[in-house]
Formats: C-alpha cells, structure tokens, sequence
C-alpha cells in the first residue's frame, strides 16, 4: 500500500492542476462566469478568508454537496484548499467517481494564492465573545452566523417601555439586536413594577427610557439604545420610525396605533402588535403590502365604552411578559428570515383558560391606507381618528 | 347549538361568562339570539339598521365573516363564533 504521500503524489499525476496565476485571469477578467471556483476547507478556514467569488464546499461533504456547487459535470471546475492537496483529493473523486469532466485543482492552494499578493475575501464575522455571547444561537441552522449578523445589523423600535416593552427590550438585547430605539415619555413608577420587568425599585422616578436603557446595557453592553422621551405624534412620527427595520407596538391607545399603522405602511416597516387587557392578549404581524395592515383588520376603532384603552385597566403582571415575548419572537423571526411570521393571522391567547386561538386576517381591497400608493398618503390622512379624544374624555 | 366567544370587553353584559350556546342557522340568527338573551349587547353589535357594527369583527370558527356572507353565512352546530374587539393596552 503507498503511504499517504505517496498517494497524493499519484493522484496528482492523474488529475489537472492549474496555477494561481492562471485563476488570478480568468477570476480577474470576467471569464469566472463559466468557470466554478470551489474552497474544499472547512467552515473555520473558509470564514477566515477566501478567494474571490469562490463557493465553499467542505472536503468531507463534498459527495453530497458539489452539485448544489456544480450541478452541470462538463462545467469547469476549479478546485482549491489551503496548499493543494485536499484540493487535489477532491478532484480525483469528482473525475473518477463523480463524472466530472472538467476539474483543476489549484496548486499551492489559497497559501500560494496570498504569497502571489492576490487578493482575498475577508467574510464579516463574529469576535470571540460574541461567538460566546451568542454561542446558542450559532447552534440553530435557523440563525447560525448569518441570522445572528442580520440580528446585529439591525434597528428595532420599540413603542412603549412598559409591560410589552420591557420583555422585549430585555430579550432583544439579549439576542443581540444592533440597535434598540425607545419611545415613551413616562417615568418608571411603583404601580409599574408588578410587570414592567425592565425597570426596578431603585429606579422609581426616573425616566423609563433611561432606566431601561440602563437594563439593556446590563444584559449586552454592545447595544446602541436611541432614547425618545417623548410621546409619539403625528408631528414627530415620520422622524422618528424612518430607518428602523421593524417596530414594536406596545401602545396603550388606539389613535397612537392607528397613527403607527398609517406611517408605517408609507415607509413599508414591518409593525409586530400586540396588545393586553386582563388575562387576554392579542398578537399579529402587519407586514406592509404582504399582509393585511392594522386598519384592514379593524378599520374602525370601538367607542369608548368597548375601549378600555381609555382608562387605566387591570391586567395580570405576567400577561405582557407572554405577549411580549411573542412579540420578540416575530421581531426575531422577522430579521432573520427564519420560519413563517404570523402575517396575516391573529393570535389571541386566553390566560385563564390557557388557550391559544388563531384567526385569519385578510387584506381589505378597499383599505383606505394599504390599498393604496404610499405616496399618495399625505401628512393629513395619517392617523386620521376623529373624535376619540371627545369619546373618551366622554367615558370620563 | 353554536359556541358563541365572548371577549372580555362585553362579558359584563351577558353575566361575566366566556362562552355562550346559542341557536340560529347563520351568523345573523345566533348573534340575534345573543342580543334577545342579553339586551345589553344589543347596540354593542348591531346599528340601528341591523347591520353589524363596523367596529365587531366576527370569525365563523377562523374566517371573518365579512369575506364570507356576512350575517347570512351558515352556522352549524359544531361551529364556533368569535367575536372580537380592538384591544389597545399595551404599555399600561
């Protein structure tokens, strides 16, 4: 039997390797189009760095995973590694158990590459601790690296620092979500503590925005909080969502969450919503133009007697901690592409009786918001509720 | 008999319970059963002319009935009806 020197030697005289050089023009001239270029290392070497445009096939999958590569076996094939000899392996299989007609491995591989001055791709990834920090992520194939960069990359609003905010800010900070925007112009109070699980006994007049920034940089300093003390409007609003990814309706009233609806389908932001009264909880997802907006599943708000909204109500301290999470939940599953957002859908989650009901929401043809071009919406159209507050103030 | 939910919002109204079973062989029949039974829901679902209020959403077990036949679509025993308010509480 040769030894394993030897029977790269052999498999080398048997197969067709190609020079750096010659990779650097074709890759260099346009002519990559035709040709596939393959890295047979694996994953840690791969995200260190690659050539150029190259497709990352480990050795040890290669079998099962070339065609996905290269489905076509009279292609060109180029094949490299780190110095030329799993590359040269790999041709051997692709040419004699394979049928591919047309493989080159690269001599010297990627080390010869770089000692030629060519240059390499620097894929983005993750620091140490943050391969720790989110260490149970990277597990999941549904986040793994690339979910957990779109998750750090991305700005998520948040309407409301109280009961739904608070389990969101503190899970989305945990999950690494680049930057969380806060809205809410109260200040944390001792009624607030029996949910508002962001804030805490020694931070009772302060600010809620500062105190839960203050939570958030104790989970995961590497967070940018934006803080809005300040109570969301029609004069403010387009200024403050424009240039975050998804927002987060915790709202306590409805002229603040027809007004978020109308804006948001303008700027095309995914809005997660939810709501809570007493042991019931309301969740579901308006993905502007995808799925229905708020306005199509209720294009007109209650009177006040039906809106409790109006006045300070009883709800159980846990109930947001629920809705909330499952509002984290989509705003995650939203960034990352992962799974079926519940667009669409209404989820209503009966606490009492610990039910979960699922109801469909459909696109209103006629919806005098998201039927039409968000360019038309003016200024003056959004938000348009007439006299809620007279209804309310009515309800005393 | 159909299942009629109650949301939260109206259960003052029909004695505090969840859950109602009413007769009637479409949407219009049972929440007019409803309305007959307890008076006080009366104007919380319907307008003056007998339509439904534009404010009530109601689901024939998980479909609005607005993209079905409205009051007239059928109901069958082994259905469930799910009436459903705006909710706003959020931050409270």
């Amino acid at each position: 039997m040769p030894s394993g020197a030897d029977l790269i030697r052999q498999i080398k005289e048997r197969i067709k390797e190609i020079d750096p050089s010659q990779v650097h023009e074709l890759t260099s001239n346009g002519h990559a189009d035709e040709t596939v270029l393959v890295d047979v290392r694996e994953q840690h070497e791969f995200e260190e760095s690659h050539l150029p445009g190259a497709k990352h096939v480990p050795r040890g999958h290669l079998e099962s995973r070339i065609e996905g590569a290269a489905p076509d076996k009279s292609q060109r094939v180029i094949l490299y590694c780190q110095s030329g000899n799993r590359s040269a392996l790999a041709a051997d299989t692709m040419q004699q158990l394979l049928g591919y007609e047309n493989v080159e491995s690269m001599t010297g591989g990627i080390t010869l590459w770089k000692d030629r001055g060519y240059e390499v791709e620097v894929p983005r990834s993750l620091t140490p601790e943050q391969r720790s920090r989110y260490s149970r992520h990277l597990l999941i194939p549904e986040i793994g690296i690339e979910g957990q960069l779109k998750l750090l990359d991305s700005k998520v609003l948040l309407l409301g620092a109280g009961g739904l905010g608070s389990p969101v800010a503190l899970y989305l900070a945990a999950a690494g979500v680049g930057t969380l925007g806060l809205v809410d112009d109260d200040e944390v109070d001792l009624s607030n503590l029996q949910r508002q699980v962001a804030h805490t006994n020694d931070r009772i007049g302060v600010p809620k925005v500062d105190s839960a920034e203050e939570a958030i940089k104790g989970i995961n300093p590497d967070v940018k909080v934006e803080k809005y003390k300040t109570r969301i409007d029609a004069s403010n609003i387009m200024e403050i969502i424009e240039g975050y990814d998804v927002i987060v309706d915790g709202a306590d009233n409805f002229p603040t969450r027809y007004l978020l609806n109308d804006a948001t389908v303008r700027l095309g932001i995914p809005v997660v919503s939810a709501s809570i009264l007493g042991f019931d909880g309301q969740l579901s997802v308006f993905v502007p133009h995808e799925g229905p907006c708020y306005r199509c599943l209720y294009p007109t708000p209650p009177p006040a007697e039906l809106a409790p909204s109006c006045g300070a109500n009883g709800v159980l301290g846990v109930l947001p901690g629920t809705m909330g999470l499952l509002q984290a939940t989509e705003v995650i599953k939203l960034v990352t592409g992962a799974g079926e957002p519940l667009v669409g859908r209404l989820l209503l989650y009966d606490a009492l009786a610990a039910t979960f009901t699922e109801l469909k929401v459909r696109r209103d043809p006629d919806c005098p918001i998201c039927s039409r071009d968000p360019g038309e919406i003016s200024d003056e159209e959004m938000g348009v509720f007439p006299d809620y507050e007279a209804f309310c103030a009515a309800a005393g | 008999m159909a299942t009629v939910k109650i949301p939260p919002v109206l259960r003052p109204s029909v004695g505090g319970v969840k859950e109602l079973s009413v007769d009637g062989s479409n949407v219009g029949e049972v929440l007019r059963g409803v309305a007959e039974e307890h008076p006080a829901t009366q104007s919380q679902l319907f307008q003056e002319s007998g339509d439904l209020n534009r404010y009530v959403n109601v689901y024939v077990n998980d479909e609005d009935v607005r993209v079905l036949q409205g009051l007239e679509t059928a109901v069958g025993p082994s259905d469930t009806l799910v009436i459903l308010p705006a909710m706003a509480g959020g931050t409270l």
